[in-house]
C-alpha cells in the first residue's frame, strides 16, 4: 500500500490579533493509505471539519503542511482544483448546497466542472446516482421536492459522481432518522467495498463508526490523540469519556460484564455481531448460561 | 477572504467606552461629526484628535483593528487630499507645469485627510466597536420614541434592524460554508470573464437564498411559539438607564464642543 494523504503538523489558527482568536488544530499529523477505510472521531470544536476541509486545500494551514500522492498541495504551481476532483469532500449538512433545477443537473455539476464529454457525464451521474439508492424518475425531479434524507443522499452522489480516490464525509448522518443514517452507512460501506476508494469518515457518534472503519484517529481539543485500530481504541473507554465521547453501547455492556461480574470476556468488542459470536462461544463452553 | 470583514463587528469589552448608554452614545458620536465639521484651525483639531486618542487608549481596541477597518477607505482619503493639494489657490510652493502646489492646498489636504480619518476611526470606536448590535438597536429604538405619536413604527423598525444585524454573520458563514463546498465540486470563481464569474455566482445565491428563506420561516415560527406581538404592552429584560458615567461623558463632551465652537468662531 503506498500514502494517499499524509498530514504534516498541521495548525490553524482563527482570527490572529482579535479578541476571538482560536487554536482549531494544534500540531496534527497522520497518513492515510490507500484504500483505507479511517473514522475521524471528536467532540463538537474539535477541529474535525478544519482538518477535512485542509486536506482538499480549501483551508491554507497555518503552519504544517498536507502531502497528495507525495505531493506538496501548497506548492505554488499544484494545480488544486484538479486535487479536488480526487479528494472528494462531501460537507455537513450537504443537502444545503443543492442549487440546480433537476437531481440529474445538481449531480452532474461536478462531472461537468472536471470538463468531461456528456456521455461520460451522464454515465457517472446514473452510477453515482444508483450507488446512492436515487430511482430514475427522481433524476428530472427538482431537488427541493425531495426529503431530507434524499437530498442528502443526492449532495453525496454529486461528489461520488466525480470518482473521487478518496472520499471525505463530513458528518454525512447528522440530523437523520435511524433509518436514514443506516442508509448513508451501508453506501458508503458498500460504495467503498466496490470501487476500493479511500474514505475519510468523520463523525462524533461511536455508534456510527464502530461498525465500519478499520482505523479510528481521535481528535480532542484541537490535537491527535488517538490512532489506532478501533479495539485497541475502545479499550480505553475511560480516557474516552473524559473527553466527551462515548463507547458503543454494546461494549460498556461487555465491561460492565467483566468488571462488575467478574466474567472473563475480550472488553474491546465493538460490534454486535462480535459480540454475539462471544456469547455463543461462551454458551458452547457452557461457562454461562 | 469574507472573514476578514471588521466593518461593522463588535469587540466585547467592559471598559468606560463600552458602559456608556446606546443613547447618549449615539448623540455623542452624531455631535462628534458636527464637531469634525465644525473645527478649524490646529486648536479645533488638536482637541478632536485628543479626544479620539483618548477614547481609543479607554477602549482597548488595539490600533491594529482600527487601522485595518481604515484600509478600505484609504484610498478616497489620499484621493481627497491630493485633490485639495492642487486645486486650492494660495501661496505658491511649487510650481510644475499645469500642477501648483500652495501652502494653503497642502494645509486643507491635511485637514481633510485627518478629517476623513478621525470621522471613521472615531464612529467605529465609539458606535460599532464597543456597542453591541442589540444594545444600538436598543439606543435607536428610544431615541425614535417620539416618533410613535406619528404612527411611526418605530418598534418593528428596531426590531428588524435586530434582526439584520443578528444575521449578517450567520449569513457571512453560510455563504463561506457554500462557496466550500461548491469549491470543492470543482467550482471556479476566479477566472473567466465576466459573464462567467456571474454565472458561477449562482450555485451560491441559490442555497444562500434558499437558506435565508428558511431561517426567516423558521424564526417567525419561534417568535409566534413565544406569543411575539410587536411593541404592545412588551417590557424589556434590560431597561435603559443613565447612570453617574453618562452624565459625566456629556458634560465633558458639552465643554468640549464649546471650545472647538469657541476655537472655530474666534
Amino acid at each position: 500500500m503506498s500514502t494517499i494523504i499524509e498530514a504534516r503538523s498541521l495548525t490553524y489558527t482563527y482570527g490572529v490579533g482579535t479578541p476571538f482568536e482560536h487554536t482549531a488544530l494544534d500540531n496534527v499529523s497522520f497518513r492515510i493509505e490507500e484504500g483505507e477505510f479511517v473514522g475521524i472521531i471528536g467532540h463538537t470544536g474539535s477541529g474535525k471539519s478544519t482538518l477535512v476541509q485542509m486536506l482538499n486545500g480549501l483551508v491554507t494551514p497555518s503552519s504544517g503542511e498536507v502531502y497528495f500522492r507525495d505531493k506538496n498541495i501548497h506548492d505554488k504551481d499544484y494545480k488544486l482544483r484538479d486535487m479536488r476532483f480526487k479528494v472528494g469532500l462531501v460537507f455537513q449538512y450537504p443537502e444545503y448546497q443543492l442549487f440546480e433545477e433537476t437531481v440529474y443537473r445538481d449531480i452532474a455539476f461536478g462531472p461537468k466542472n472536471m470538463g468531461l464529454s456528456e456521455s461520460e457525464i451522464d454515465d457517472r451521474v446514473r452510477e453515482a446516482a444508483r450507488f446512492t439508492g436515487i430511482r430514475e424518475e427522481q433524476l428530472e425531479k427538482s431537488p427541493f421536492e425531495l426529503s431530507g434524507g434524499q437530498k442528502r443522499r443526492v449532495a453525496i452522489a454529486g461528489v461520488l459522481a466525480m470518482r473521487p480516490e478518496v472520499l471525505i464525509l463530513d458528518e454525512p448522518t447528522s440530523g437523520l432518522d435511524p433509518r436514514g443514517r443506516e442508509r448513508i452507512l451501508e453506501l458508503i460501506k458498500s460504495y467503498h467495498r466496490e470501487r476500493g476508494t479511500t474514505v475519510l469518515f468523520v463523525t462524533h457518534s461511536m455508534e456510527d463508526i464502530a461498525r465500519t472503519v478499520e482505523r479510528l484517529i481521535v481528535l480532542n481539543e484541537s490535537k491527535l490523540v488517538l490512532d489506532d485500530i478501533p479495539e485497541n481504541v475502545f479499550l480505553k473507554a475511560d480516557f474516552l469519556d473524559s473527553i466527551g465521547l462515548d463507547v458503543p453501547q454494546i461494549t460498556k455492556v461487555f465491561m460492565l460484564l467483566s468488571e462488575k461480574y467478574g466474567i472473563n470476556i475480550p472488553t474491546s468488542v465493538y460490534t454486535v455481531k462480535y459480540a454475539k459470536k462471544i456469547v455463543d462461544e461462551l454458551m458452547a463452553k457452557g461457562e454461562i448460561k | 477572504m469574507i472573514k476578514d470583514i471588521t466593518l461593522g463587528q463588535y469587540f466585547p469589552g467592559e471598559s468606560v467606552i463600552h458602559r456608556i448608554d446606546p443613547r447618549v452614545k449615539i448623540i455623542l458620536t452624531l455631535a462628534y461629526i458636527v464637531m469634525l465639521f465644525v473645527a478649524k484651525g490646529p486648536i479645533g483639531y488638536g482637541i478632536c484628535l485628543a479626544a479620539l486618542i483618548y477614547m481609543i487608549a479607554v477602549s482597548k481596541i488595539s490600533l491594529r483593528i482600527i487601522l485595518r477597518s481604515m484600509k478600505p477607505l484609504l484610498f478616497i482619503i489620499v484621493f481627497t487630499a491630493i485633490l485639495n493639494m492642487f486645486y486650492i489657490p494660495g501661496r505658491i510652493l511649487v510650481e510644475f507645469w499645469i500642477l501648483r502646489i500652495t501652502y494653503e492646498g497642502i494645509e486643507t489636504a491635511i485637514y481633510m485627510a485627518l478629517r476623513i480619518a478621525m470621522l471613521i476611526s472615531g464612529t467605529f470606536v465609539l458606535l460599532t466597536y464597543t456597542t453591541s448590535p442589540i444594545m444600538l438597536t436598543d439606543g435607536i429604538e428610544h431615541l425614535l420614541n417620539p416618533l410613535k405619536k406619528l404612527k411611526f413604527p418605530v418598534h418593528e423598525l428596531a426590531m428588524m434592524m435586530t434582526i439584520a444585524l443578528r444575521f449578517i454573520p450567520t449569513l457571512i458563514e453560510e455563504t463561506d460554508k457554500i462557496m466550500s463546498a461548491q469549491k470543492a465540486r470543482g467550482a471556479d470563481f476566479e477566472s473567466g470573464n465576466l459573464i462567467n464569474r456571474a454565472r458561477a455566482l449562482v450555485p451560491i445565491l441559490v442555497p444562500l437564498f434558499i437558506s435565508a428563506f428558511r431561517r426567516a420561516d423558521e424564526l417567525a415560527v419561534a417568535m409566534e411559539c413565544r406569543c411575539y406581538r410587536g411593541s404592545v404592552g412588551r417590557t424589556r429584560l434590560k431597561v435603559l438607564k443613565m447612570q453617574p458615567l453618562d452624565y459625566i461623558a456629556i458634560c465633558v463632551s458639552l465643554v468640549l464642543c464649546v471650545s472647538i465652537i469657541l476655537s472655530a468662531v474666534m
